[in-house]
């Protein structure tokens, strides 16, 4: 949850930011913003949290440059919203701040902003220039993830039961954060890649069985999803188990919730949960359990993106990655969760997973 | 066969063949009037030393006539040669001498007072003063066609006369057409610019008077006579010469009759032309004048002097845009060295006037001029408009599409002066484009249009620099807000201090460049990453 304090300390970078501007301007200096790079280049491993960070790279954005002055302009903006924000204490997703920062300059016929894609990451640079998160800027997402358990939280003064909301789940807001949990019951949390997934398992009922919280991403995990792992994980050590696909996307996946992404990786210490684990779907997993004929041939691009996976020194670094990705590449062969359905619709939950965890079959 | 033939006299040439000589049209008659008085006006008063002070009058005397009177300050002419340069074609000091002068053949002012004649059957009227104690000659004229002779019907001597001291006053009756452009106000406004010391001042048919002053108060340097250059001469013109010359033999008419040659290269000619170097220069025949004029032509000789020739001087040509076109922004004039075709000293001068109320989206103005004359009709033809077609002119900040005259707000001067301009047709409307005119006019061009193509660039600059200060300033007001909004600090002196900053150019322009030079804006992240 957001102290009042991380208000405070989130208004007072904002107005910092503020007044280093105003303090260039009484030396009719040329005003700028310093914002670290976030490109590959600037992404660094960290071996110790095993988790991917910004390097010293940065750029500075000029007022007084043709090429930045624009950019300076929104970035302004940008802060100045999420300073109001903040100072009403209200939120805002991240469209209202486009549509309620586009206008028409004056004297001009250009607009402040044309499109979306121009404000959102602006949010990103923000976050990363000040040192601070879009959670704490009062900026909201669109819910993504669904979480299944035996677990109560409290948000925004409503008590929730994840276990008594039937067929649904609970939808992961980006505000996570701002949640409080009264009560956890569980030994791991279950997170799956697919939402088809996550309905087959809550369908036959896997977290009571098992004592665990399910939790689905729908793809790429959010923000919310990631840190909503991030805090089971820190606050209740409760392990957790990444479920994916048998391809370099699901992988991708699971590192991500573990170690961060090259874009966000300002956020990872955040976000990321270093302790995840990989539990499924390996390429092994397809000829352990007799998957053959329910495989996916691989395409070129598979085949490039593994080998990039390769690259990554927070896969190649261990030796059961590397044995995976490359008999992947070997075999040319992937396959989707689903393919366990290829055994009986209750193998998943009634088998496979049962098996794995008992094996304690996990990959770091 | 013989007894048919007779002989027909130069002005019954004339008579039927005006066109030739420039009187093709009404409106270009009356033209040729005015050009010829003032050319001689100009010539005359150069010649002695006398800063020219011409006055043009034009009056419309109703159905297609006018009365043109020109008047000028110059020395004044004696009574005995008044007939003659009025009254006889071909009759002048210009033909026989090379050296550079306005006009060459002698037809000119004689032409004018035959096509009034023709024209209206009035005389040509001259007062002419030699000294301001001396009375003023008063002579009426006509020319006897058939003879090619002046004839005088009236002459008196007065005391009272328009003339205050010395110089010459015409009038000339003549059918004509005005016309405001490709006429007299162009021909005038652009003598002005070429004769930088001269003052003009125009009455036009309407009664407006407009005074060209002078732009600078000092004459030319006289050019000097020369002789021709063996290089640059004619079979006529060596028959003439080897007719009329005092020299005694072939080899002292070729050392001394031309410029650049002496006793050795005689010596040379003539033995290469087989002709014995003792023989009369009146004795030679067809064949004998063909082999010498080919001997001369293929010696080895130095150049002919340059110093015959009388530019019109880079600062001063400068001087004449500036004051002709007060609204252009860029003025540049270039001065080529002297050179050489075929014998005859020449040297190019260019002049540019850019900018300011000139019209940016026409062609630009060409204005061409042989020893200081304007030259109004066939501007398509010539070497001028060949040097202009063949500069890629894009080179210099101007739009051109394919070889066409460029577009942009600019006036182009060309000068040539030459002791023999060519032309492409007897009414020297044009000069004939020889490929070593034709270069040294495009090194010119080129030399001036690089200059300009520097200012226009800084212009530029200049409107980048604008630029970029509306860019600021437009962001400013959002930025002021943003910043009031993060500190809490007064918005309006926020946005007044950004202002300020931005009045501020130059500290403005170093730091935006240093800012380009060392920031590298920061880049996104590579795609294919949900949020």
């Amino acid at each position: 949850m957001i102290m009042a304090d991380e208000v405070g300390n989130t208004k007072k970078k904002l107005a910092g930011m503020g007044e280093d501007v105003l303090k260039t301007l009484d030396k009719e200096g040329n005003p700028s913003i310093d914002i670290p790079l976030r490109t590959l280049s600037n992404v660094v491993f960290d071996k110790a949290t095993k988790q991917l960070t910004l390097g010293n790279k940065s750029a500075k954005r000029y007022f007084f440059n043709v090429a930045h002055s624009k950019k300076f302009m929104q970035t302004m903006m940008v802060g100045g919203f999420c300073k109001s924000l903040l100072d009403e204490g209200i939120h805002a997703s991240i469209r209202d701040m486009y549509y309620n920062l586009k206008r028409t300059l004056a004297d001009s016929n250009e607009n402040t902003f044309d499109e979306q894609g121009e404000s959102d990451p602006l949010i990103v640079d923000i976050e990363v220039a000040l040192d601070t998160l879009r959670e704490h800027l009062h900026l909201t997402t669109d819910r993504k993830g669904i979480v299944a358990g035996d677990v109560v939280i409290e948000d925004r003064g409503d008590e929730i039961n994840w276990g008594k909301l039937g067929s649904g789940g609970w939808s992961i807001p980006s505000t996570v954060d701002e949640i409080t949990f009264k009560s956890v019951n569980a030994q791991f949390v279950l997170v799956v890649e697919k939402n088809a997934g996550f309905e087959r398992l809550h369908e036959d009922k896997f977290w009571q069985k098992y004592k665990c919280i399910l939790i689905g991403t729908g793809g790429q995990p959010s923000r919310g999803t990631r840190l909503l792992i991030q805090r089971l994980n820190r606050e209740y050590k409760l392990p957790v188990y990444v479920f994916a696909d048998s391809d370099s996307y699901g992988f991708y996946i699971y590192s991500v919730i573990k170690s961060g992404s090259i874009s966000l990786a300002h956020v990872s210490d955040r976000i990321a949960t270093p302790e995840a684990r990989f539990i499924g779907l390996t390429v092994s997993d397809i000829y352990n359990y007799d998957l053959k004929k329910a495989i996916i041939k691989t395409k070129e691009v598979d085949i490039k993106r593994a080998k990039e996976l390769l690259q990554y020194e927070w896969f190649n670094k261990n030796p059961r990655w590397v044995k995976e990705i490359n008999l992947m590449i070997e075999k040319g062969v992937k396959a989707e969760i689903e393919a366990l359905s290829h055994r009986g619709l209750k193998f998943m939950s009634e088998e496979y997973l049962p098996d794995k965890l008992k094996k304690k079959d996990f990959i770091d | 066969m013989a007894a048919m033939q007779k002989e027909i006299s130069i002005s019954e040439f004339f008579e039927k063949n005006r066109h030739l000589l420039g009187f093709d049209n009404p409106t270009k008659a009356l033209l040729m009037a005015v050009k010829e008085a003032v050319d001689n006006s100009l010539d005359a008063c150069e010649e002695s030393e006398i800063l020219p002070d011409i006055a043009v009058k034009m009056k419309d005397l109703g159905e297609d006539k006018f009365l043109v009177t020109v008047q000028d300050n110059g020395p004044g002419i004696m009574r005995e040669q008044v007939p003659r340069i009025f009254g006889k074609l071909l009759y002048g000091s210009k033909f026989h001498r090379l050296r550079q002068s306005r006009g060459q053949q002698g037809i000119g002012i004689s032409a004018v007072a035959l096509y009034s004649q023709l024209t209206t059957g009035t005389p040509t009227k001259i007062w002419t003063r030699t000294d301001a104690d001396k009375k003023t000659t008063y002579v009426e004229l006509n020319i006897d066609t058939m003879k090619n002779e002046p004839k005088v019907v009236k002459e008196d001597y007065l005391d009272e006369s328009p003339l205050k001291e010395h110089g010459t006053a015409v009038a000339i009756e003549m059918s004509g057409r005005y016309r405001k452009t490709q006429g007299v106000d162009d021909y005038l406004k652009q003598t002005s610019i070429a004769n930088p010391f001269a003052k003009i001042t125009y009455t036009a048919p309407d009664g407006v008077k407009t005074v060209f002053p002078r732009s600078v108060n000092e004459l030319a340097k006289p050019p000097r006579e020369m002789k021709p250059h063996p290089y640059g001469i004619e079979f006529g013109i060596l028959q003439r010469m080897l007719a009329n010359t005092k020299s005694r033999n072939v080899a002292t008419f070729i050392a001394n009759d031309f410029s650049s040659t002496g006793a050795q290269s005689a010596k040379e000619i003539c033995s290469k032309a087989k002709i014995d170097t003792q023989s009369a220069p009146s004795s030679l025949d067809r064949t004998q004048i063909e082999k010498l004029l080919k001997a001369m032509q293929e010696a080895k000789l130095q150049r002919p002097p340059l110093d015959c020739l009388s530019p019109i001087g880079g600062k001063e040509l400068e001087k004449s845009l500036k004051k002709e076109f007060p609204g252009a922004e860029f003025v540049v004039a270039v001065q080529r060295e002297p050179t050489v075709y075929r014998g005859n000293p020449f040297g190019i001068e260019v002049g540019i006037a850019y900018g300011g109320d000139m019209k940016a989206d026409e062609q630009i103005q060409i204005m061409r001029f042989a020893n200081r004359v304007p030259l109004l009709y066939q501007a398509g033809a010539g070497a001028t408009m060949e040097a202009v077609k063949e500069i890629e002119w894009k080179r210099y900040g101007l739009q051109q599409s394919g070889t066409n005259v460029p577009v942009g707000p600019m006036i182009l001067v060309v000068h040539m002066a030459s002791s023999w301009v060519p032309f492409v047709s007897e009414s020297k409307e044009a000069i004939a484009p020889y490929p070593d005119i034709v270069k040294e006019m495009k090194l010119a061009i080129q030399d001036a249009g690089r200059q300009l193509s520097r200012y226009i660039s800084g212009k530029r600059k200049e409107g980048d620099q604008k630029r970029r200060l509306q860019i600021f300033e437009r962001y400013s007001v959002e930025v002021a807000t943003a910043l009031h909004i993060l500190t809490g600090k007064d918005e309006k002196s926020i946005l007044g201090k950004l202002k300020g900053i931005i009045e501020n150019k130059n500290r403005l322009k170093e730091a935006s460049e240093k800012a380009g030079d060392a920031a590298e804006e920061p880049k996104g992240a590579p795609a294919g990453e949900g949020e």
